[in-house]
């Protein structure tokens, strides 16, 4: 199993000019770490969100595969954007889950995805791909398959609770917001 | 009253084209004046349909959110730390439950609270009526881009043609 910050490398060496929303936390901080680039969005705040503002930009962008980086503690806390995903059924919207089932930045309390499948949820809802990976190597083949076919497609990755030592993103989110929209306009 | 029609058209004249939201039965001929025009986009929660806004703001549109103010509760926390934080403009219609006291007993709290609350998190607000409704529009217009915040357009009982509770 690999932390969650090489899962996150793996997933921002693979893409080229596709919109990545990042959730809230340490999830953000890693990633603007890793590879910070115009098209990725770090959300700070409004926990639960992050599919809901990539579903957003998917349904108004169909050209673009729209990437979402989330954790399990904001999938459970935003659990009905699942329906709403699987219902729309955007083609260009790829759920990446990097689960670590701890809520890491509030003190790696347990969260439910140790029990509860969210893959297994999202199925249900009516993603249309879904796969749940551990290694790097799974991780890389899994998400270059989803790239290149119809969605929804939702990939649940096991990660370590490993966090880096990470600063706040030190960007003002306004000017994170329009860096974004300018970047995939 | 005014025509449910006339109100979303003249919401598209000043370029709304992304609606989403939970319906209320106040909003109901709106939304389904919206369904026909295709331009109406079911959400879950209150909270999930303004965060939806801003991702389609990101992407070029011009978003507008239905709820009522029950679901300003539910929305209040991403309101605050995702669109006014972000500056992510998007059009809040929000029917007024419990205006006058003359509500199911779960609107009253809510129904008696609400300018105060959008006061409190400071968006700007105006209340919709068929004498102002002109004004009312062209101060969205005006507003949505110059703040480029969330404004809050408030429907009371009976002012816009719907089902009535």
């Amino acid at each position: 199993m690999q932390s969650r910050a090489r899962a996150i490398q793996a997933v921002l060496e693979l893409v080229s000019d596709q919109p990545v929303i990042v959730c809230n936390g340490f999830p953000s901080r890693e990633a603007f770490k890793v590879k910070d680039r115009p098209e990725n969005f770090y959300m700070t705040g409004s926990m639960g969100m992050a599919a809901a503002i990539g579903l957003g930009v998917a349904l108004n962008k169909p050209q673009k595969k729209v990437v979402v980086l989330d954790g399990d503690g904001n999938v459970l806390m935003g659990l009905g954007t699942l329906a709403t995903v699987g219902a729309l059924k955007p083609k260009n919207f790829i759920h990446v889950v990097l689960d670590n089932e701890v809520y890491g930045s509030g003190g790696n309390q347990p969260s439910y995805s140790r029990v509860v499948k969210l893959d297994q949820i999202a199925k249900a809802a009516g993603y249309v791909n879904v796969e749940r990976v551990r290694e790097r190597e799974d991780l890389v083949y899994e998400f270059k398959d989803m790239l290149g076919k119809d969605g929804p497609s939702l990939l649940l990755v096991k990660v370590t609770e490993q966090v880096e030592d990470v600063p706040w993103v030190p960007l003002p989110p306004a000017q994170i917001a329009e860096r974004f929209r300018k970047a995939i306009a | 009253m005014i025509e449910s029609d006339t109100f979303c058209q003249a919401l598209q004249d000043i370029g709304f084209d992304f609606f989403t939201g939970v319906p209320d039965v106040l909003l109901a001929g709106i939304i389904e004046t919206l369904i026909e025009r295709r331009l109406y986009t079911p959400a879950v929660r209150e909270d999930e349909a303004v965060a939806m806004a801003a991702g389609a703001f990101m992407a070029g549109k011009v978003p507008a959110v239905l709820m009522a103010n029950a679901g300003l509760g539910n929305s209040l926390n991403t309101l605050a730390s995702l669109n006014l934080l972000y500056r992510q403009p998007c059009l809040l219609l929000i029917a007024w439950r419990g205006f006058d006291g003359k509500d199911a007993p779960e609107h009253l709290v809510m129904g008696r609270t609400l300018p105060q609350l959008l006061e409190t998190v400071r968006i700007p607000h105006r209340t919709l009526s068929e004498q102002t409704a002109p004004d009312d529009v062209r101060w969205i217009a005006q507003t949505f881009m110059k703040e480029r915040i969330p404004v809050a357009l408030l429907l009371k009982s009976g002012v816009v043609r719907g089902i009535q509770p």
